[in-house]
């Protein structure tokens, strides 16, 4: 990994969200209504941390009482430890630009929605993730328990701020490293001869596990144009799987083309339970759509669309490479899919 | 993972388990739970999640759940451990000899509460986890602090100065509502602790069955939450 991020990665940090931010009309109590917040919204980020930029717009206009701040989109509370590009990518078949949403500063749905009173609230949850993902990777947290007080906080400011250096220059003490891809490694040798070659990026992928945390809508109706994807009304709809996806070690990332002739559901692709060769991510996202390797994705039910950081992957990436470079700062890959099921599948 | 085969090595376990390892055990613990307590204690059962529609499962996932566990308002003596029943009713004495195993969470108020437990499987950690949610007699859900004044009274200290057990607020996995739960970040490890010493009394290797029952006998001391003394001492494999 280079010092100040792959070009990927650079590009993932500086993703951003236009929003169009409404008080609800409940808390609207002056004549003329405010005027929406129109905020760009890092995607790595989350929506509670935009609060102060957002609050000026509002608090002349707010009724008396402490602040409890949510938002929703379309009557939906949105989840606020979910990283806004998450949110984003799974409720917005269809991008919407500026995405709409609406924010409140009273009357918090504590029966829905964990509390969240202040930054600390996401932090910790982050640092909570962070050490979920350490789990996964090296199968102990110690070093995020470890880390000392100023690189906890240099860490979570470098997230806050966007700065992708600075987050390097911390998580790299963390050793979470999961394995060079070749891709990767061509690309840093063509840029400057000497590359240094650490034991972490020979091209081999490390045997281990992945954390990733995959969103699922399944539906019913078929819908060629985005437009058309069905309003998600209730978080019930959608399926909310983390589960780390078993890596085995190999010489070679596969691409595609090796795996070009698996069908959707084909179970004899898995060597192991739910191990996966290193395949795309579409590869990856059905082996997690299927359980443990001895259920079969339906010949009734079909990806119609997967979304990684906003991108479609293409099928000849390698996942390692998508990993390395498309994971958010706690370290997981978050992968939204929408799927298509033709007619109910009874278990 | 635990597991009852010959080859299985507890001193190179690393305290956790797998998900069709844990299913199992949360079967058979329901089952055994449901033997040893033949009055009318709530029962465990297993919730298999539908949510995912678009496979044919041959196996579903799911959770453990004990709904609906009530504390009978106490004074202070009731603090005894043989004096309390898990039920509503006023004490009669047929139930007195079932008091030994009955199911409690200790209060010492008057209030009556309900309690729900799910254990859940966590990918992650590979280990069982505890969700727990709490209601007063009006519906109205209890705040940790009002938990935590039901817990026994060495728990809470055990609580704030163990770096294993902490209590958060999460959202339930399954049910996209906050839900309480003991963090498990510390589980593997003392599940090996626990186990290994277990072992070492035992000749054979250990049955992937008592790993839940195990699991639940620490955990359920922190919440207050006892699990029947004949499932401890079923004695065949420990």
């Amino acid at each position: 990994m280079m010092d100040r991020g792959t070009k990927a990665q650079k590009y993932v940090w500086e993703g951003a969200i236009p929003l169009q931010i409404h008080l609800h009309e409940s808390e609207v109590t002056t004549l003329p209504p405010p005027s929406p917040a129109l905020i760009l919204a890092p995607r790595i980020g989350y929506l509670p941390l935009l609060v102060p930029q957002i609050k000026p717009f509002f608090s002349s206009s707010l009724p008396p009482g402490v602040d409890t701040v949510w938002f929703e989109y379309k009557g939906l509370p949105l989840k606020w430890y979910l990283p806004t590009g998450v949110l984003f990518d799974i409720l917005c078949a269809k991008p919407e630009r500026p995405w709409n949403l609406t924010v409140h500063f009273r009357g918090y749905p504590g029966s829905i929605l964990t509390p969240c009173e202040s930054e600390d609230n996401v932090k910790w949850s982050f640092i909570n993730s962070l050490k979920e993902a350490a789990y996964i990777i090296n199968g102990n947290c110690k070093n995020i328990m470890n880390m000392s007080q100023s690189d906890q906080v240099e860490l979570w400011n470098s997230v806050v701020n966007g700065n992708l250096e600075a987050f390097i220059r911390v998580s790299s003490k963390l050793k979470l490293g999961i394995g060079g891809d070749e891709f990767s490694d061509k690309l840093s040798s063509l840029k400057s001869p000497q590359s240094a070659t650490e034991t972490d990026n020979t091209g081999l992928v490390k045997t281990g596990r992945i954390p990733v945390r995959l969103y699922v809508c399944s539906i019913h109706e078929n819908f060629d144009d985005l437009e058309d994807a069905p309003h998600i009304d209730s978080w019930d709809k959608i399926s909310y799987i983390n589960r780390p996806v078993d890596v085995l070690g190999e010489e070679k990332s596969s691409t595609n083309e090796d795996i070009s002739g698996a069908e959707v559901g084909d179970e004899s692709r898995s060597p192991s339970e739910h191990g996966s060769n290193t395949g795309t991510a579409e590869e990856v996202g059905e082996t997690l759509c299927r359980q443990e390797g001895s259920d079969s994705l339906s010949d009734k039910a079909e990806i119609k669309l997967l979304r990684i950081q906003g991108i479609k992957p293409k099928l000849e990436i390698p996942f390692a490479w998508v990993v390395n470079n498309l994971i958010n700062p706690e370290h997981f890959l978050h992968i939204c899919v929408y799927v298509r099921v033709l007619e109910p599948i009874t278990i | 993972m635990v597991s009852s085969r010959a080859d299985f090595d507890i001193l190179t376990w690393d305290g956790t388990v797998s998900s069709s390892d844990f299913r199992v055990a949360a079967l058979a613990f329901a089952e055994k739970w449901k033997r040893f307590n033949t009055t009318t204690l709530p029962r465990w059962s297993w919730v298999p999640c539908s949510k995912r529609p678009w496979i044919v499962a041959h196996e579903t996932e799911g959770y453990l759940s004990l709904e609906n566990v009530f504390l009978r308002g106490s004074s202070e003596e009731d603090q005894d451990e043989s004096s309390q029943t898990g039920k509503e009713e006023p004490t009669c004495s047929g139930q007195d000899d079932a008091i030994d195993n009955a199911i409690l969470v200790q209060s010492s108020g008057h209030e009556i509460h309900r309690y729900d437990f799910h254990i859940v499987y966590s990918s992650s950690y590979r280990v069982p986890v505890l969700f727990f949610r709490a209601y007063c007699s009006d519906g109205q859900p209890l705040v940790l602090d009002d938990i935590e004044k039901d817990l026994p009274a060495n728990s809470a200290k055990v609580l704030t100065e163990s770096k294993w057990t902490f209590i958060t607020q999460e959202e339930h996995p399954h049910l996209n509502r906050p839900w309480y739960t003991l963090h498990p970040c510390g589980t593997s490890e003392w599940m090996k602790l626990l186990l290994v010493a277990a072992a070492s009394r035992a000749k054979g290797g250990m049955a992937f069955e008592k790993y839940l029952v195990s699991w639940l006998s620490v955990v359920g001391q922190v919440i207050g939450l006892r699990i029947p003394i004949e499932m401890l001492c079923d004695s065949d494999e420990l």
